[in-house]
């Protein structure tokens, strides 16, 4: 009855919209999008929730977080109480109420979601975090015992930053190697300032070091050490999330012309090495005027995004296939228009143009129909005959996909590769075919969620915490 | 951060030698393979080769010419400074094996990547020929130690003020002209003086390995920064390299990759020079 009674007065409040930059304004600068919501925002949408008997959304939730009691507690006004509840199922909060494609899980199935907009979880998860992190109240956890057992995480993305937090609380001593000079992965080579502020990315690490993770950057594994050198210094179990850190190129002619840059590259210039920053850091990047971006993934959004940051007066996305199929997320697609990028559609480049100085200055392209259905379930583009048409640019992101790094995979013995290089693992477990090895997030999956790397870092550090406490016998 | 433990200046103060203290890297690093270094927190990843490693010291050398912001800026460090980061070894080490003839030509700052290299072929038992040259005498670097290294020095400089009046391949085309051993040519040098050394060797039909510097970045093949064309196909020169068969890299095209940033390298270096007066 109550819930009912709680409906009929809940619906009248409409699902509430976080502040943000103008469009117009936030071109100029790398300053995140969104403002987040106040305290009255967070309240009112809290509110909105029907804290159902049988929640759905806990279930769409790829790390089960307590969707519903987190909600409650920002409803009740204890923020930080609600930012806990949140830390018990997911160690990087801030992060997932950014960057988690909410309308794909807990939000597309949300009960109140069927009559009405559903609730806004993530900017609820959002707040809570931000709330916490604001007020410098980040709760210490209690660890459990030491167990004396030594774990090497490879990678220090969301899946490695995932299975550290979670067996540095169980008592295991942890060590994190991160190839790069700085730790977070994808999360700060990748995904820009403007989504993601690199601030919050470090505070999620600082937390990780202060209650005993111990941090290796500069550490290419597979090259100063092994695997197998790893557990002779007397790891008991090692857990790859190296991520799919290998750029897709078209493949086509003209593609090593200067200004043309895989999206990692365009990427980790500007986020890691601060290049839209030159010359206060040293890291130069090419500032285009007339800006490509092939492919229609996030990762495009965010270089499209980048090159009107950067001051491109025309950015333009071309993919392959139609509206439908674009990969990105919509809310991505909607800010990158709102900001003006354009896009062409049923579009692929057939080969790049470029000056005598080996430049980039266009590209040949032709265009695309939509035929039968192909693997993957969409339809398969055809190219027209005779369609071909020059756009030209001077600066290209290829932003088609990335594959399996085999720097390390290559350098390891007894593990299994799929066909495209990617590690096979154990769906529920992470286990690889190596013993004492788990992998998890986009090394196996190929390019994913940041949310599905976790989930792939929870199960495998219990999985790892059962193998260590039960003697290391058991596999797979 | 990693110590640098002694500083030698090199050849007019243009190139700099440091030993730094890297234990971890020394103990796996191999001939032919090469660490990125980030000087400070606002500094560009550049990869540099090594000269050499002591493992029992824990030390690695790295020789670099002054050719921007980065290399000016490390050449004003000094015995006891830190760098903030060194990333390695990186890239393929070099294939040494037993040959018979292998002749080791350096130019300019590509001694330093050569000798190493130059040392692991005499050890493999070889019978090595090594050519170093520079622009002039004071340019050139690294003789005695080349001179150890191998079993006959021969040295060029462009204006003729030591050694042999000329460039390293004129030598080169000399001793292919009179034996018919020679089985390898390795060639690590300034662009186009590994395409005009190509070139030669190719008439010759003898089997030549060249060292690549593209611009890096993340230096571990996620970022593609460095690719270069090889035989048609393309590659990245930090994982699939660096070394690669010299007669099938387009030269042409890796000079104009590595000229993309001249306007920023330029920018950078106008700033860091005008704050500091020397």
């Amino acid at each position: 009855m109550a819930e009912k009674e709680a409906k009929g007065k809940r619906e009248k409040v409409p699902r509430q919209e976080m502040t943000e930059q103008k469009p117009e304004d936030r071109v100029r600068n790398f300053d995140e999008v969104p403002f987040g919501y106040t305290p009255e925002q967070a309240g009112l949408e809290a509110g909105r929730c029907l804290q159902c008997k049988k929640p759905k959304c806990i279930d769409g939730c790829p790390v089960e977080i307590d969707i519903p009691s987190f909600i409650q507690l920002i409803y009740d006004g204890d923020f930080i109480g609600s930012a806990r509840k949140l830390k018990e199922q997911n160690s990087l909060p801030a992060i997932c109420g950014r960057v988690c494609p909410q309308e794909d899980q807990c939000e597309k199935v949300c009960i109140l979601g069927k009559k009405d907009e559903p609730v806004a979880v993530g900017r609820l998860e959002r707040f809570a975090a931000d709330w916490e992190r604001a007020q410098g109240e980040v709760e210490i956890p209690l660890k459990d015992p030491p167990t004396g057992k030594r774990i090497a995480v490879v990678g220090s993305g969301p899946a490695g930053l995932t299975v550290a937090g979670d067996l540095i609380k169980k008592g295991h001593e942890v060590t994190i190697f991160e190839a790069l000079h700085k730790t977070g992965g994808v999360l700060v080579y990748g995904i820009p300032e403007f989504r993601l502020p690199k601030a919050i990315v470090q505070a999620e690490v600082d937390y990780l070091a202060k209650i005993g993770v111990e941090i290796n950057v500069d550490y290419v594994i597979g090259s100063i050490r092994t695997v197998d050198e790893l557990f002779k210094e007397g790891y008991g179990a090692v857990f790859l999330g190296l991520g799919a850190g290998l750029p897709l190129f078209m493949g086509i002619p003209g593609e090593n012309f200067c200004g043309v840059y895989s999206a990692n590259e365009y990427l980790t210039r500007s986020n890691l090495m601060k290049a839209y920053l030159f010359p206060e850091y040293d890291t130069p990047i090419a500032r285009g005027k007339n800006v490509v971006v092939l492919g229609a993934g996030n990762v495009s959004m965010d270089s499209a995004r980048t090159a009107l940051r950067l001051g491109a007066e025309k950015v333009r996305i071309v993919y392959r296939r139609s509206r439908v199929e674009m990969p990105a997320r919509i809310e991505e697609i909607q800010r990158a228009e709102e900001e003006g990028v354009e896009f062409h559609l049923l579009t692929i480049p057939v080969r790049f143009l470029g000056d005598d100085n080996g430049w980039v200055t266009g590209m040949e392209c032709i265009r695309m129909e939509l035929g039968e259905p192909d693997e993957s379930g969409r339809r398969r583009p055809i190219p027209i005959k005779g369609s071909e048409f020059i756009i030209d640019c001077d600066l290209v992101v290829v932003a088609i996909g990335a594959g399996a790094n085999p720097l390390l995979p290559t350098t390891t013995s007894g593990l299994e590769l799929n066909k495209r290089g990617y590690i096979v693992a154990d769906q529920e477990t992470g286990k690889t075919a190596k013993k004492g090895v788990w992998a998890g997030g986009d090394i196996v999956t190929g390019s994913a969620t940041v949310i599905l790397a976790m989930g792939a870092g929870r199960k495998a550090a219990n999985s790892i915490h059962d193998y260590l406490m039960s003697g290391q016998k058991n596999w797979p | 951060m990693f110590k640098i433990v002694a500083k030698r200046e090199m050849a007019e103060r243009t190139v700099c030698e440091f030993k730094i203290e890297a234990p971890d890297i020394a103990r796996k690093a191999e001939p032919g393979q090469f660490v990125v270094i980030r000087a400070n927190e606002t500094g560009e990843r550049i990869p540099l080769t090594m000269a050499g490693t002591d493992p029992g010291a824990g030390t690695i050398n790295i020789i670099f010419q002054v050719v921007g912001k980065t290399t000016a800026l490390l050449r004003s460090f000094g015995e006891g400074d830190e760098i903030m980061d060194i990333i390695g070894p990186l890239g393929v080490p070099t294939h040494v094996e037993k040959l018979g003839t292998v002749i080791c030509v350096g130019g300019g700052t590509g001694v330093a990547v050569m000798y190493p290299i130059t040392k692991a072929y005499k050890e493999a038992g070889n019978h090595v020929i090594a050519i170093i040259g520079a622009r002039t005498k004071d340019l050139l670097i690294l003789e005695e130690e080349m001179k150890a290294a191998s079993h006959d020095l021969r040295v060029t400089t462009d204006d003729g003020s030591y050694g042999h009046h000329g460039f390293v391949t004129d030598v080169l085309k000399q001793i292919l002209d009179d034996r018919n051993d020679v089985e390898l040519v390795v060639g690590i040098g300034p662009v186009p003086m590994m395409k005009f050394l190509c070139k030669m060797t190719k008439e010759y039909d003898v089997k030549t390995v060249v060292s690549l510097n593209p611009i890096m970045v993340d230096a571990t093949g996620m970022c593609g920064a460095c690719r270069v064309s090889v035989g048609g196909r393309t590659r990245f020169c930090c994982v699939d390299g660096p070394e690669f068969d010299g007669h099938q890299v387009d030269f042409d095209e890796l000079v104009k990759r590595q000229r993309a940033y001249l306007t920023e390298e330029k920018i950078s270096m106008d700033q860091f020079m005008g704050g500091i007066p020397e």
